[in-house]
């Protein structure tokens, strides 16, 4: 997963340039990787590819700005309802 | 309006007619009508002529009487009639009823300073044989351009670089810091421009050669200085702008119509060329005919605000629609036109509207360019004024919900999240002292487009800053305005003249021999819009609201309601369909055509392009990259690999 996301990441917002050195930890918006409409790319690639639907409270920079964040949302939001 | 070139030989050689010959013909697109090679010596002017005053008797290069005062212009002197009397008041004989020969009286009387007289658009050399002196001036805003180069020994000048590089020793190179300039800002600082060793002379700027000197001096400047002390504006004083700016816009309008052959309009479907058009039905008796361009696809089409507008002031409107594949398919030409890079595919519908104004028989156009920088209409201005209302309490959660407001003509963007408008625009107190703080947000969006400049090129810019080149083009009172101002000052002195006037505006009229006109761009509706307090031009978050008071009753409510919309053209559909990009598109983008020019990564433009070909980029920095990098290989293919003409 964190490899999809990384992948994703930098095809899609540094157009494949993996020089732009960035940690799991970088925030999107500070390091400046996703535009303003970028969110909602992503939005898109992790619906389709983890088959889930994000709630419009869940867009947050607390759930999506750096890969860790997305993991740690994922992993929330991948574990069945008990 | 017409093309100009010319050179003169340092070591006292004589002037090349031939190559003269081939600069102006180069620009023959500017001037159709007539043309002309005057030389003196070592000096050699060139003349490509649109007709549009005194038709029979203004042939140039033009002399004074005893011949020692020689002009190539390009432009109008839209007060000459004022100056033309009161020179003849002088004792001043005249052997025309040009504008033309109006600068080279009033040149005689006042030498250089006489421009500050000028109320026009224009880029003119005079050879003054007497003093041996080559007189270079621009207009006030750089409406009319000029550039120059020095080669061997000569210096030369032309109304578009192509002429310039049809002497064989001007080397032909990108310059690779106007490239990241254009990549941040969407301009080259003048007086650099895409091409290294080329140079444009500055908007507000003349120049003078002489003695194997080259020396420009400003002899204007925009000043916000009074706009920017905080007052309050009672009722009338707020009625007697409203007042005075009509009044100038009348006057400034008026002397604009000023052509023996018929002038046309373009009506967008907007405030501004609304009020130019109903100044002329209102308040002159000029026949007018308007022009409008429509788009196919409705985010873009205005085509319903254009027919009610011409409807209330019974104008008769031709118009002509664009379709992404009319986009597509002038883009390279556009770029022989803009000589430039551009990040967006806006000036295509422009230069598809001036074929249809030829067409119509028509070589003049009053337009209402400027009057968004000058007054405030422009959603950078309301953007600034949110963040830094929000950045005085950076806590707040209801502040920055103000900016759901901007950009309505934007749906992409008003989907976003709130969290998400706040983080983007995000204010902190670094940026609020920031002298460019109102366009940071752009500047640093655009700029992410340079993760695809190849590594040679990184590596030449790692030691460049284009922001201190914007620093020390400003002036020393800049610090001291309101932010608001301070906006206006960026657009109004470098995007209007860097792209607005010249991408969209003169290249792409001229690509057709049209000559455009700007009433909001008159210097005294210009330096009165300066004066007025920035509350007024932006009223809470109404733009151009003393402009709204004027237009009262002048064009229909509905339209001077209207939310904002500024002028856009449709991007990468223009360039790709059913997966696969148009047969140039595909050439230019190849990897290794991208190696061979060495500005950008192959692998990285690839990722670019596979994006579009499966129609996955949507948001704005992939367009403007597309278009960016498109318009840099079209660019270096028609003027650095192969010559086109």
């Amino acid at each position: 997963m964190r490899e999809e996301l990384r992948r994703f990441i930098i095809d899609n917002f540094l157009f494949g340039v993996e020089d732009s050195q960035f940690s799991d930890d970088d925030s999107f918006l500070e390091k400046g990787l996703i535009d303003s409409t970028g969110v909602l790319e992503l939005v898109a690639f992790i619906e389709e590819q983890y088959g889930i639907r994000f709630q419009d409270d869940e867009i947050i920079p607390e759930n999506l700005d750096s890969v860790n964040k997305l993991i740690q949302f994922l992993n929330k939001k991948l574990v069945p309802a008990a | 309006m017409c093309g100009i070139a010319g050179v003169l030989n340092f070591d006292d050689a004589g002037a090349d007619p031939d190559l003269l010959r081939r600069m102006i013909q180069t620009v023959r697109h500017r001037g159709p009508d007539d043309c002309g090679i005057h030389i003196d010596r070592n000096v050699g002017l060139a003349h490509a002529r649109l007709s549009i005053i005194d038709l029979a008797c203004g042939h140039q290069p033009m002399p004074n009487e005893d011949r020692s005062l020689w002009i190539t212009f390009n432009g109008e002197i839209f007060n000459y009639l004022e100056l033309r009397e009161d020179l003849i008041r002088k004792g001043h004989r005249f052997a025309t009823h040009s504008d033309t020969e109006v600068i080279l009286h009033h040149y005689e009387e006042k030498g250089e300073d006489c421009v500050k007289d000028f109320n026009g658009q224009w880029a003119f050399a005079i050879w003054d044989s007497k003093n041996q002196k080559l007189f270079l001036s621009r207009d006030r805003l750089a409406v009319r351009p000029l550039f120059y180069t020095t080669c061997n020994g000569v210096f030369l000048f032309a109304s578009e670089i192509k002429s310039l590089l049809r002497h064989p020793g001007v080397s032909r190179e990108v310059d690779r810091v106007g490239l990241d300039q254009v990549f941040t800002f969407w301009f080259t600082l003048p007086p650099r421009t895409i091409f290294r060793g080329i140079q444009e002379l500055p908007a507000g700027h003349s120049m003078t050669v002489q003695n194997g000197c080259i020396k420009s001096q400003r002899y204007w400047q925009l000043d916000y200085s009074p706009a920017s002390e905080i007052r309050k504006i009672g009722r009338r004083e707020e009625q007697e702008y409203s007042e005075q700016l009509l009044d100038l816009l009348v006057d400034a309008t008026r002397i604009r119509l000023r052509a023996d052959v018929p002038v046309g309009a373009y009506l967008s479907g907007g405030l501004d060329s609304g009020i130019i058009t109903a100044i002329v039905r209102r308040f002159t008796n000029t026949p007018l005919k308007a022009f409008s361009v429509t788009f196919d696809d409705p985010e873009f089409n205005e085509a319903p605000y254009q027919e009610e507008v011409s409807r209330f002031l019974g104008t008769e409107r031709h118009e002509i629609r664009c379709s992404y594949d009319d986009i597509g398919q002038v883009f390279p030409r556009v770029i022989w036109q803009t000589e430039k890079p551009i990040l967006r595919t806006a000036p295509s519908p422009f230069f598809i509207l001036s074929r249809l104004v030829r067409e119509q028989g028509y070589k003049v156009v009053l337009t209402g360019e400027g009057s968004d920088e000058i007054l405030g209409g422009y959603d950078i201005f309301k953007e600034t004024k949110i963040r830094r209302f929000w950045g005085v309490q950076p806590d707040s959660q209801v502040r920055p919900l103000l900016l759901k407001r901007l950009y309505p003509y934007l749906p992409i963007l008003q989907e976003q999240p709130p969290e998400y408008l706040k983080a983007f625009f995000h204010v902190n107190a670094e940026d609020l002292s920031n002298p460019f703080f109102s366009h940071l947000p752009r500047w640093m969006l655009t700029s992410r487009i340079k993760v695809l400049f190849s590594d040679d090129v990184k590596d030449e810019l790692r030691s460049e800053n284009c922001y201190t080149e914007l620093e020390a083009n400003l002036p020393e009172d800049y610090y001291r305005w309101d932010s608001f101002c301070r906006a206006q000052y960026l657009e109004a002195m470098f995007l209007l003249p860097g792209y607005i006037l010249s991408s969209q505006g003169d290249r792409m009229a001229m690509a057709h021999s049209v000559e455009g006109r700007f009433p909001f761009l008159d210097h005294r509706v210009v330096q009165l819009a300066a004066l007025i307090p920035p509350n007024l031009k932006m009223k809470v978050l109404n733009e151009k609201y003393i402009l709204k008071r004027c237009a009262e009753h002048l064009i229909p409510r509905s339209v001077e309601k209207r939310p904002k919309q500024p002028y856009r053209a449709p991007e990468g559909k223009s360039f790709f369909s059913n997966g696969r990009g148009r047969d140039y598109v595909e050439a230019a983008l190849a990897p290794a055509q991208i190696r061979k020019t060495g500005l950008f990564r192959p692998a990285a433009v690839q990722k670019l392009v596979d994006k579009f070909r499966r129609g996955l980029a949507i948001g704005i920095k992939d367009n403007m990259a597309l278009a960016g990098v498109l318009s840099t290989q079209l660019m270096v293919d028609q003027f650095i690999e192969h010559l086109m003409w």
